[in-house]
């Protein structure tokens, strides 16, 4: 079955660029990414840029309208994610405890939906 | 009465055992090979009905289990084919058919272990858990699970389809966890088994099911599937040592009786003895956790002469270091109050007010260490307080008790 990671954390939580708990995070998701490789696990994933730079887009009435910023006023922002492709939840829930940052934020496990149409 | 009437009496009391004993047994040896709880459940309600035409006819088989056990399968194969036919998108059983063996199988392999762990997988809700656990492994109806917790049928099968369909859909597995994640994974499992424990040890055994008899039904299915486990065996003793003063926890005037002050000859000597075995045995294994101590503390409390406070005092101490809840310092320092230290008592029981403002037993607490310490008006503001956290009820009534006690003595 095929999950979706989605890493949530709060920016203001995380470690700051240039502490050794930077390092320590980055060694973590790097060792995490070699895993997944080695264990043919991987299917994708990647890192977003900040919240900053985020723009949020409706269709009302026809209308398009445009704001700055995240949709969900919330603390906690989608951060990155990663897609694997795991026998099942037990296996996806493992991989979630290994991302660095479920130890100061929140990280979601979603089956992906199957469209395979030949059943 | 005839020879078929009574035949097809003997038939449904056969099933009817079937469905009260072995279904869970059923239903996890389908599930095993469907991967399907909806599935499973469906195609062996349907065998059960094909039993009691075909039973009723020429008697009971060799095997009735084996019996249901090919039957469901071979309705479980004809709903795959049939819905195969329906509709395009049925991958979801169609590759299951080859596995599955329609021959009468000789043993049926108790599977129940990973039914149990499926069901109370960490990412269902607890609640889900419990209805999934009473639904599958014990055989309750919907009817019977909603009267228990209070809610309705509806509320009840709602949320027990929701369960169901996030097992399918999130592809949470039907196993035992490995060695890894078994500490946590059956922690959980214990854990659900004692909040059915608890729902039918508060609600009485009006209940039409009950749950304290299905709670340690389960514990010592856990321990036979799981033999030789100090956490399962120390829930078991828990919830046996707990059991045993069932008849004794509420007085003839309905007010609840403290374990110190009850009837010992009301206690259930039979699970009194059983629950300590199983603790010692427990307790020899050397692997202390959380429910050993529990059990170990509800032992205690039925020591010759009475509750022998400094050993529970010392548990609480270690129970902390598992689980550092507010609530269990707050019976921590009831236990050390009772050693005779009740100002100490008091003053650890001052720091926990904020985060223990709205539960009751907290300032049932701070009332009667107030009373024992001499200051009675401020005992009787506490109850008062107590007594406005909860409904009308034995809890309620024993709290009314002590406070017109503290009246007397006021005089």
């Amino acid at each position: 079955m095929k999950y979706m990671l989605l890493i949530y954390s709060d920016p203001a939580r995380e470690p700051a660029y240039g502490t050794p708990e930077f390092q320590e995070m980055m060694s973590g998701f790097f060792s995490l990414n070699e895993q997944l490789k080695t264990d043919g696990a991987l299917l994708g994933g990647d890192a977003l840029k900040g919240i900053e730079t985020a723009t949020s887009l409706r269709v009302k009435s026809g209308k398009v309208e445009t704001m700055d910023g995240p949709f969900a006023e919330t603390r906690e922002h989608l951060g990155g994610y990663y897609v694997v492709d795991v026998p099942d939840l037990d296996a996806a829930l493992k991989y979630a405890a290994m991302i660095p940052s479920a130890s100061f934020g929140t990280v979601e496990v979603r089956p992906l939906m199957d469209y395979n149409p030949a059943g | 009465m005839n020879g078929i009437a009574s035949q097809a009496i003997g038939v449904s009391k056969a099933i009817e055992t079937l469905m009260r004993e072995d279904r869970g047994r059923l239903l996890a040896a389908l599930v095993a090979r469907l991967r399907n709880l909806d599935l499973a459940e469906e195609s062996l309600q349907e065998a059960m009905i094909s039993a009691m035409q075909h039973w009723g006819r020429s008697g009971l088989p060799a095997s009735p289990m084996g019996w249901l056990l090919k039957v469901a399968f071979r309705k479980a194969l004809d709903r795959i084919r049939g819905s195969s036919r329906a509709s395009k998108n049925t991958g979801e059983y169609a590759m299951l058919v080859p596995e599955m063996t329609e021959e009468e199988p000789d043993e049926i392999p108790d599977e129940r272990l990973r039914l149990i762990f499926t069901c109370c997988h960490p990412a269902l809700d607890p609640k889900s858990q419990v209805a999934l656990t009473l639904r599958t492994i014990c055989g309750l109806t919907t009817g019977e699970i909603s009267s228990a917790f209070l809610d309705t049928e509806t509320t009840m099968g709602q949320r027990i389809s929701r369960a169901k369909t996030k097992i399918a859909k999130a592809g949470i597995p039907f196993s035992v966890p490995g060695a890894e994640d078994w500490d946590s994974r059956c922690e959980t499992v214990l854990t659900t088994l004692y909040l059915i424990f608890t729902t039918g040890y508060v609600a009485g055994p009006t209940e039409a099911r009950d749950l304290c008899e299905e709670a340690i039904f389960l514990g010592r299915l856990l321990n036979v599937l799981r033999p030789a486990q100090a956490e399962i065996e120390g829930a078991l003793a828990l919830m046996l040592l707990t059991d045993t003063r069932r008849k004794a926890r509420i007085g003839t005037d309905g007010a609840s009786v403290p374990p110190g002050e009850q009837d010992r000859m009301l206690w259930d000597q039979t699970k009194l003895e059983e629950g300590r075995l199983v603790l010692a045995t427990a307790v020899a294994r050397l692997k202390p956790g959380p429910f050993q101590i529990k059990a170990a503390i509800s032992d205690c409390q039925m020591a010759e002469g009475g509750p022998d406070w400094k050993q529970i005092a010392l548990l609480y101490r270690s129970l902390l270091q598992h689980e550092p809840s507010p609530v269990v310092q707050l019976n921590c320092a009831v236990a050390i109050a009772e050693t005779g230290f009740a100002d100490i008592g008091l003053a650890m029981l001052e720091p926990l007010g904020t985060e223990l403002e709205a539960f009751q037993p907290y300032h049932a607490a701070i009332a009667d260490l107030l009373a024992k310490t001499g200051q009675e008006t401020a005992a009787i503001a506490a109850y008062d307080k107590a007594m406005g956290l909860i409904v009308e009820g034995p809890e309620r009534l024993f709290l009314s008790k002590r406070r017109a006690a503290l009246l007397v003595r006021q005089i």
